[in-house]
């Protein structure tokens, strides 16, 4: 009833080629921001923000990285815990080599580094696919984890073998470091995410995300239409690893502060940010906000509801989230394997209909 | 007019057809011990619709493969437009100006009619990485340029219906359609067509052929065409290539080779005495 289309209509072909072409998805994404960007930072504390905001944002920013080589390129890949650990220490050793330098700046040239590491990791795509390419990109876990934690250069020959993140603020504001305020810690995460976002829709429905799809969907006829395969698949593990990179330099400087790369960038992360992008929806850049939305609430749900409601011990709600965790994964790629953004077209298709049913 | 030499001549239906566009000179193609194709020359004029009819197995969808670039034949020489072609991966004879369709049918099931149409245009899309990012100004320009050619070519083959339909949910007859809308949205010189009426019923093979000489017609495409269809190879073809197991065993006017003993033999077979 509340959400029609009728009465309105595209005359031209770049409003038909918009972003929501319907003026109701328009405006429900436009109070959306509004909602992010002026009510949610003057409420937040650091509770939301640590356990639920930032980890989201920085997440979404991943998993729509990973959602670009998998979802559209259709290049699987296990080594995004190895890539975010790569942009994490790429920010460590900018911000520390050059403290006056802006993290406005750092971030996204740790995310242009990383995207030059991984695009170095996907050359075994032009010759390897599938399950062939995964396990490929599987060893590039293992070795960058094993490079961080064996060259001290990388860790600036700390005794723990940790990085911690210094003190640095944008414009006055601390954005890193033990001091950071919960609402600059979001903000900048949430500016970070809005132009990741933009830039993905942007380069996901132009030609560029044409000729991704394209290989993802038969690589013969992309090449018999004049796409170079090879420019292709390294350009999507580009912009990929770039994502990636500003995650995991935003994971490691505004998030977690101090990271040992085994624990912090394991295979259990490209795991996490790999289901993500698949209950989410592959090929979708809401799917990659819905898939990071579901894996990082699910837990913090089911904590709240197994100790805060129940009652029960934290060690058994702690397994309990696991198994729970675990079976709603399997349950969801058995009933919606197209993810949460496909029930979100439905019930959007549904919706176009109600109350009538025809 | 000499069917054989080719070039520059008037059809009977007055369509004026051009000088030597593509010539194949001595192509053999082998896999392993396997001949596919056996020093076989011929021509494809401009503006002309050229057929290459054989029975199963002679070689025609490799013959196809090679002119494309999928096949790097061991002997004999490609030349396109006057110069001889060096050795090219598929894409970069999509740059050249040459498109195709498939015998089984090769589209983007993930993406709409239109992506798959618009991806046909991705030969003549320009912007750059950078300007797509911002999208606003060149790129959207461009966006918004192309898809004027493409909504043409939707027009022309009738879908303008199905534009945002995913391709995975159409029925088969559509799917060839929009698979010929993407070749032709690349605006060839060229245009290979490897069964483009396989699996149709005579309605849609009217369609199609209606389709196909009007691109001819309007576009000044030049077409080449493999099918078995021996009615609508004889109506629509100008010239027409035969091949038998990798050899070529006729070539001419449908009429010559109609009459072609060989031809004839090829088709029905010959009594062994």
């Amino acid at each position: 009833m509340f959400y029609r289309e009728s009465g309105d209509f595209s005359t031209t072909y770049a409003e038909d080629n918009q972003t929501f072409p319907i003026k109701f998805d328009r405006y429900r994404y436009y109070a959306v921001l509004a909602v992010a960007f002026l009510v949610i930072p003057f409420i937040i504390n650091d509770y939301w923000a640590n356990a639920v905001f930032v980890p989201f944002l920085i997440y979404a920013i991943a998993a729509i990285g990973l959602n670009i080589l998998t979802g559209y390129c259709g290049q699987v890949s296990l080594g995004t815990g190895g890539f975010m650990a790569v942009g994490a220490y790429a920010v460590y050793k900018l911000m520390t080599a050059f403290p006056e330098v802006s993290m406005l700046v750092h971030v996204p040239l740790a995310g242009l580094i990383t995207a030059g590491v991984v695009t170095l990791f996907g050359l075994p795509s032009l010759r390897i696919k599938g399950f062939y390419l995964a396990v490929a990109t599987l060893a590039a876990q293992f070795f960058l984890v094993w490079l961080f934690n064996k060259v001290p250069w990388f860790y600036n020959y700390s005794a723990s073998g940790q990085i911690s993140a210094p003190e640095r603020d944008v414009i006055g504001i601390i954005i890193t470091g033990p001091n950071t305020e919960a609402w600059a810690k979001y903000m900048i995460c949430l500016i970070f995410v809005t132009l990741a976002a933009l830039i993905a829709r942007n380069l996901t429905r132009g030609s560029v995300g044409r000729k991704w799809m394209a290989i993802r969907d038969m690589d013969i006829a992309a090449e018999i239409i004049g796409v170079n395969p090879m420019m292709a698949k390294l350009t999507a593990f580009a912009v990929s690893g770039f994502f990636i990179g500003i995650a995991g330099a935003l994971f490691f400087s505004v998030y977690l502060g101090a990271a040992e790369v085994g624990e912090s960038f394991g295979i259990d992360k490209s795991f996490l940010v790999l289901f993500m992008v698949i209950i989410g929806g592959l090929g979708s850049i809401f799917g990659s906000f819905a898939g990071a939305a579901f894996m990082v609430l699910l837990p913090v749900f089911l904590k709240n509801v197994f100790v805060g409601l129940l009652g029960w011990p934290t060690d058994l709600a702690a397994h309990l989230q696991f198994i729970v965790s675990g079976g709603l994964i399997i349950v969801f790629l058995i009933l919606e394997p197209h993810g949460l953004a496909q029930l979100w077209r439905l019930a959007k298709e549904k919706l176009r209909l109600w109350p009538f049913p025809h | 007019m000499n069917a054989l030499t080719g070039g520059n001549y008037t059809t009977a239906d007055g369509r004026k057809i051009g000088n030597t566009m593509m010539e194949m000179k001595n192509i053999t193609l082998r896999f392993g011990g396997v001949v596919a194709i056996k020093d076989i020359s011929f021509d494809i004029n401009e503006g002309e619709i050229r057929a290459i009819i054989g029975p199963n197995g002679a070689g025609k969808s490799s013959m196809l493969n090679v002119i494309s670039g999928f096949y790097n034949p061991q002997e004999g020489e490609v030349w396109f437009h006057g110069k001889k072609r060096p050795p090219m991966r598929p894409y970069q004879v999509a740059r050249q100006g040459i498109a195709r369709t498939f015998q089984n049918i090769a589209l983007f099931e993930g993406m709409s009619v239109l992506d798959n149409v618009m991806t046909g245009r991705l030969t003549h899309m320009k912007a750059g990485m950078l300007s797509q990012m911002i999208w606003k100004g060149k790129a959207e320009a461009e966006e918004t340029a192309n898809r004027e050619i493409v909504e043409k070519i939707i027009d022309f083959l009738e879908i303008q219906a199905i534009r945002k339909t995913p391709v995975g949910r159409l029925p088969y007859g559509l799917k060839k359609r929009v698979e010929l809308a993407r070749a032709l949205a690349a605006e060839p010189k060229l245009l290979l067509l490897d069964e483009p009426m396989a699996g149709m019923n005579v309605e849609e093979k009217e369609d199609m052929s209606r389709f196909i000489l009007s691109m001819n017609d309007e576009f000044g495409t030049t077409i080449a065409l493999i099918e078995h269809d021996m009615g609508v190879v004889m109506d629509l073809s100008d010239r027409v290539v035969v091949m038998d197991y990798g050899k070529k065993i006729g070539d001419g006017t449908p009429d010559d080779v109609r009459n072609n003993q060989e031809v004839i033999d090829a088709y029905l077979g010959v009594a062994h005495d």
